[in-house]
């Protein structure tokens, strides 16, 4: 096809309908906008559901007129902490990094003109949201959400409205809900990794794709094993829920005073595919963010990735231990004690490619001409998170000790910090970052920056106070800790956490102010405002339908050449031929 | 920087490099210009890699399931009609083969005959396993009854709605061919699919049999 007939063809996609421009849409960049609205949506649900769960720690007795009687039962506030914990994991953690960053901005970066299948693209996204609605309708049916956590274990999550309220339909409508998402994510993983191996520019030879491209690719692939996994046991779960079968359901189970007919089953069974599943998850929670901040931190250190290859082997490994670690999750499941120790010498090795990354980013900053913008705030908040996040991940590496902590406040620290705020740091940086080419105008950096101290801070008042409630024996998941002596005694921490964690929340109020607004009035943004190398900042903001208006680019560089010495300008863009740059990349020689 | 330098340099290279990439062209006049055919094959790759995950699942959680002290597994003997299923497949996956060979010896009208008689063996197959269902609830084994039957249940199921899906595929080729693929990679995709679920049906036949 030539160039005209593919602009001809990307302004008939713009005279096209609201509907087909829109909502539904096979445009890569505009599929990654749904998806990252829908993670925007789940996030504030998130929050305010766990803001509810910290006004109860605090305040178990007060009335909320919102809850039936008044007062919030304890299955009310496991019910808070399943879905919680579900829509964070699924629709925020694993949807705005991987699906909505990924889409919009890995065919950019590779320079290709949209992802490898349009169409499943787009049956990838609507699975989603089809599968948020499902989660979400779990508070709505009789007896509400299911309260089994996001790990739904079995016998709780296996035996129906038996087992408590939210276990009849509520269990149901989740376990549905993530069969979905299982199947939109291995769609969305297939299409990820085609388009990365088969539609990558002339010249984009691995080495030279941005980390944030390694690090989708790498996210993809474990999505494509993992969530397989997950939909198998998913379904086995449903069979013995609705079909009487006992895959998971042990024999001999009184519930309630009612003898249950399952029999010989293992809830150890479910524990370990859903762990196969679980760990791989954390790392498709962090890994692209751990490669958009070492794209931000040498953009805005203006220097090139300190050991590029090094980071990418290190974004493989991590992923490939990934899948050998899950049985830290049942340290205290009873398993052989030689398991226990197989599982944590190699969780402890994941500390290798980890330490490589962090010595990496902060190589990068060393001696650099560090520009401390929004973006660059965010990622070194990511750095400061990963490695605070990770460094606690040590100690319940170990059987012993995780023996102790197990189910106490620590883990839930430990989570948080580096799987749930690294990576929200992971997306705030990306979005700071790439605001300007989605929406081709500048958010205020004053505001960001306000915003990126209040959370910066909020959240360690909020996460660091937890590790010492876990040390002293707080138990994570009881909705009421003021009935036990030595648990009344955390008391006072627990109130400071809460108060931390609405100022935090209420933070994040200035930076939906700064997008939205910024969106609709922000100052108009140029096609490369950050003076970056890559080839999403060669094309309009935000480009048009097509990519890069019909004319695609060549690559002929790595993707960090920053401050290269005698280059004539500090950055090296990946698409000028070298005889371009010789005359200074603006006059050029018509060669042929 | 204000234009664009890409935008120039590819004007000069007459039209962008990104449509000459793949060694098989792209899809000329498909509303997305330039996603080469290999693309088709390697999305196929990436969905059996999937699909093999999720069995080996069922596998290791049969194995668990099954390995327990004191199990309450009682070994349930596979129906024999499973061997002339086997049988069938087998053959399927044979024709299959030969309609491909035609299609590249540019004989059309052989190519569709034995993807015809694909279609119509892979029906036979899902036919006989039904059979091999009602064998089973004949004598008094349902998906509940014990965990041997349960697995035996969401195995043959879980693969013979994969069966399903490519005897759709192979319909949908053979009445109306996808505009963004070749004939010849559309053929291709499928028949990789095809003789994937043959090869997938072996092993959990073998695993049911030799492992009842």
């Amino acid at each position: 096809m030539s160039s005209d007939s593919r602009i001809a063809h990307a302004a008939e996609d713009m005279q096209a309908g609201f509907l087909r421009r829109y909502v539904f849409s096979t445009d890569h960049k505009i599929i990654g906008l749904q998806y990252f609205f829908l993670a925007i949506a789940a996030v504030t649900i998130g929050t305010v559901l766990s803001l509810l769960m910290r006004f109860h720690l605090v305040w178990p007795s007060a009335h909320l007129p919102f809850i039936a009687g008044g007062i919030m039962t304890p299955e009310q506030y496991l019910a808070l902490m399943t879905m919680h914990g579900t829509i964070m994991v699924f629709f925020v953690l694993t949807t705005a990094p991987q699906s909505a960053f990924g889409n919009y901005f890995l065919p950019l970066q590779i320079g290709a003109p949209d992802m490898a299948f349009p169409r499943l693209n787009m049956l990838s996204f609507w699975l989603t949201l089809l599968a948020f609605l499902v989660m979400l309708s779990a508070f709505l049916v009789p007896g509400g959400a299911p309260i089994s956590g996001w790990t739904a274990y079995p016998p709780l999550s296996g035996l129906g409205d038996i087992t408590g309220p939210g276990e009849g339909m509520g269990q149901s409508l989740w376990v549905a809900s993530v069969l979905i998402f299982c199947v939109a994510s291995l769609l969305g993983s297939i299409n990820f990794i085609s388009t990365t191996i088969d539609m990558r520019a002339p010249g984009m030879t691995l080495t030279r794709m941005p980390l944030t491209v390694w690090a989708w690719l790498v996210t993809a692939i474990l999505s494509l094993l993992a969530f397989a996994v997950l939909f198998a046991g998913g379904i086995l779960l449903v069979l013995d829920r609705v079909a009487a079968t006992s895959f998971f359901l042990p024999a001999g189970l009184v519930v309630s005073g009612e003898f249950q007919t399952h029999g010989g089953g293992s809830p150890l069974l479910w524990q370990h595919l859903f762990w196969f599943f679980g760990h791989p998850e954390v790392y498709i929670a962090i890994l692209p963010g751990m490669g958009v901040v070492s794209h931000i931190l040498a953009n805005f250190s203006r220097k090139p990735v300190f050991g590029y290859r090094a980071m990418a082997f290190a974004i493989c490994a991590i992923g490939f231990l990934g899948f050998l670690v899950w049985g830290h999750h049942m340290f205290v499941s009873g398993m052989n004690p030689y398991s226990s120790l197989t599982f944590s010498l190699l969780t402890v090795s994941i500390g290798v490619p980890s330490a490589v990354k962090t010595f990496n980013w902060l190589g990068t900053l060393c001696g650099g001409k560090l520009q401390f913008q929004s973006p660059m705030l965010f990622a070194v908040g990511f750095v400061s998170f990963f490695v605070t996040g990770g460094l606690s991940g040590i100690f319940l590496a170990q059987p012993a000790v995780d023996t102790e902590l197990h189910a106490t406040y620590y883990v839930v620290a430990h989570f948080h910090i580096v799987m749930g705020v690294a990576a929200i740091f992971g997306i705030l940086a990306a979005t700071y970052y790439w605001f300007p080419k989605m929406f081709g105008r500048r958010m205020s950096e004053s505001l960001g920056k306000l915003h990126f101290w209040l959370t910066f801070v909020g959240v360690y008042c909020v996460f660091m106070p937890m590790h010492f409630v876990g040390i002293a024996g707080g138990i994570r998941r009881y909705a009421d800790s003021t009935g036990a002596t030595y648990l009344a005694a955390l008391q006072p921490l627990h109130r400071f956490m809460t108060i931390a964690a609405f100022i935090t929340a209420a933070a994040q109020l200035i930076f939906f102010y700064n997008f939205f607004r910024s969106i609709k009035s922000g100052e108009r943004a140029v096609e490369n405002p950050w003076d970056a190398t890559t080839l999403e900042w060669t094309t309009a903001s935000p480009p048009l339908a097509g990519n890069f208006a019909g004319r695609f680019p060549s690559v002929y560089r790595g993707p960090y050449e920053y401050s290269v010495p005698g280059a004539a300008q500090d950055f090296l863009p990946q698409h000028l031929p070298p005889e371009e740059l010789a005359s200074g990349g603006k006059e050029r020689s018509h060669a042929s | 920087m204000q234009a664009s330098p890409v935008t120039e340099l590819l004007e000069r290279d007459g039209g962008g490099g990104f449509g000459q990439s793949g060694p098989l062209g792209g899809g000329e006049g498909s509303g997305n210009p330039g996603v080469p055919q290999r693309a088709y094959v390697t999305g196929m790759i990436l969905a059996l890699g999937g699909i093999l995950m999720f069995f080996m699942a069922l596998v290791s959680a049969w194995v668990v399931r099954k390995g327990f002290p004191n199990s309450d597994w009682q070994p349930i003997t596979p129906p024999r009609i499973l061997w002339l299923n086997s049988l069938i497949l087998i053959v399927s996956s044979v024709t299959l083969s030969r309609s491909r060979r035609c299609l590249v010896a540019r004989r059309d009208e052989q190519s569709r005959h034995w993807w015809g008689i694909t279609t119509i063996l892979g029906v036979f197959f899902l036919a006989g396993q039904l059979l091999a269902w009602r064998q089973l609830a004949v004598a008094g084994l349902f998906l509940a009854t014990n965990p041997s039957s349960s697995f035996f249940y969401v195995f043959t199921s879980a693969h013979g709605l994969h069966i399903l899906g490519g005897i759709a595929a192979l319909l949908v080729v053979a009445v109306r061919p996808p505009q963004r693929l070749t004939r010849q990679t559309a053929t291709t995709v499928v028949a990789m699919y095809w003789h994937f679920l043959c090869v997938l049906w072996l092993g959990i036949f073998a695993l049911l049999w030799l492992g009842k």
